[in-house]
């Protein structure tokens, strides 16, 4: 009988407690995506394009930026849809700036007519810029005196 | 048995057939025949245009996993299928001539697909579908080239397009290639599904052959 009242007891206490906490984050746990107030209108973050200026050189070597939107293309082991323009046999056709001879030498230095293994991703060195607010500062200065 | 009609009194089914349907009606008004013939054509006539609608829906296309597991899926997150203004093409959009002469052709084409799907299972496995897909878009070029990219053209027309509007790259191309006649999929491979290995040398071959003509 004293085991069976102790345990209402305990079982009552517990679900008043549960109860409370659920209570309580109902008003403070609940969080909204992006963690803006739940009442209040979401502040939807900009949206920012393609940069499509030419880009000018910040040291001798650097790859160019590319000027142009490349989302949609495709490159992987089978196709790379960057040579369409420009590859060499397309460029003058495609009013694209052609790829430099650098693309088409080997590690061994061989002169070949397809672009090389090692140029083939070319996202790997090519990035487009967009015109958003830079995400860490950038300490790098150009050697082009600028 | 003696009580059977002998073999030589009855004629056959395909004479009894044909004679009922080749003698005046004599039972039956001509209205009723008229009433009739209305009900069944109107019921045959919206059934087959019923299949027909049912067999252009993308949920049709992808009941095939052959359809679902590969160019269903390539096409996910492309431009026609994810874009900004809220408009989307499926697979018949693009597919399927929108004309009902040509329509019913590519429907009658698709014979080959079951036989493919039932029969043969040539494209079964996506290892299969690699070895065939450089063919099987081939097929889907040279319908494109040679009604001058019709089904993109349902929606898209050099002449509603504002070119000042449109990235420098793309403004100048499209000028020219209305200037030289150049049509959609000249340029455009490859924008739903993605490309095998050598499309560009096979595109061009499958365009002189066209143009050849
Ligand atoms: C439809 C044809 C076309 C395709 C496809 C294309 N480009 Fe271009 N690209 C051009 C044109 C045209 C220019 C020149 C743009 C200009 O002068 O403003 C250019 C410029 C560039 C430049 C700048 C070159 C320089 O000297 O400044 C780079 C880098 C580049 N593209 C990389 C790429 C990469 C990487 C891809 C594939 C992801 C690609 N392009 C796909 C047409 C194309
Ligand atoms: C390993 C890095 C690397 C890869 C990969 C690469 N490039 Fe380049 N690319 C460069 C560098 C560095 C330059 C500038 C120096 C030069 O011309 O060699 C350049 C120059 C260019 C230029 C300008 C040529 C000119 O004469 O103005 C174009 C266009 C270009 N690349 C396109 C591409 C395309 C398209 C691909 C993919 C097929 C690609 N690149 C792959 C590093 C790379």
């Amino acid at each position: 009988m004293k085991k069976t009242v102790l345990i209402s007891v305990l079982t009552a206490s517990a679900l008043v407690a549960a109860g409370l906490a659920v209570a309580q984050s109902g008003t403070s746990g609940v969080r909204s995506l992006r963690n803006a107030p739940i009442d209040e209108v979401a502040e939807v973050p900009g949206v920012f394009h393609q940069d499509e200026k030419r880009f000018g050189r910040n040291y001798r070597q650097q790859p160019p930026l590319i000027p142009h939107t490349i989302s949609r293309y495709q490159i992987d082991l089978r196709a790379n849809q960057c040579l369409a323009c420009h590859d060499w046999t397309n460029a003058g056709d495609r009013g694209a700036p052609t790829l430099s001879m650098t693309h088409y030498l080997d590690r061994e230095g061989r002169q070949l007519d397809r672009v090389a293994g090692t140029r083939w991703f070319c996202t790997q060195c090519h990035v487009p810029q967009a015109d958003a607010p830079a995400l860490v500062e950038n300490t790098f200065r150009s050697t082009a005196g600028k | 048995m003696s009580d059977n009609i002998s073999k030589g009194d009855r004629p056959g089914i395909i004479r009894r057939v044909w004679n009922f349907l080749t003698r005046p009606a004599v039972a039956i008004t001509s209205g009723a025949l008229l009433v009739a013939g209305f009900v069944v054509g109107v019921l045959f006539w919206g059934g087959f245009n019923w299949a027909l609608e049912l067999t252009n829906t993308e949920s049709f296309c992808i009941s095939c996993h052959e359809m679902e597991d590969n160019v269903y899926a390539e096409y996910q997150g492309s431009i026609h299928q994810n874009n900004g203004s809220g408009v989307r093409a499926t697979c018949p959009d693009c597919h399927v001539p929108n004309d009902w002469g040509p329509k019913v052709v590519r429907k009658i084409k698709a014979s080959k697909e079951l036989y493919g799907h039932f029969i043969t299972r040539s494209i079964w496995t996506r290892e299969k579908f690699q070895e065939k897909r450089l063919d099987l878009a081939r097929n889907e070029w040279r319908r494109m080239k040679s009604t001058d990219s019709k089904e993109c053209r349902n929606c898209h027309s050099f002449e509603f397009m504002d070119f000042t509007l449109q990235e420098n790259r793309a403004g100048q191309n499209h000028q020219k290639a209305l200037d030289e006649g150049k049509t959609c999929i000249d340029c455009h491979q490859g924008i739903a599904h993605k490309l095998p290995e050598g499309y560009l040398e096979a595109y061009r071959e499958v365009a002189r052959e066209v143009e050849g003509n």
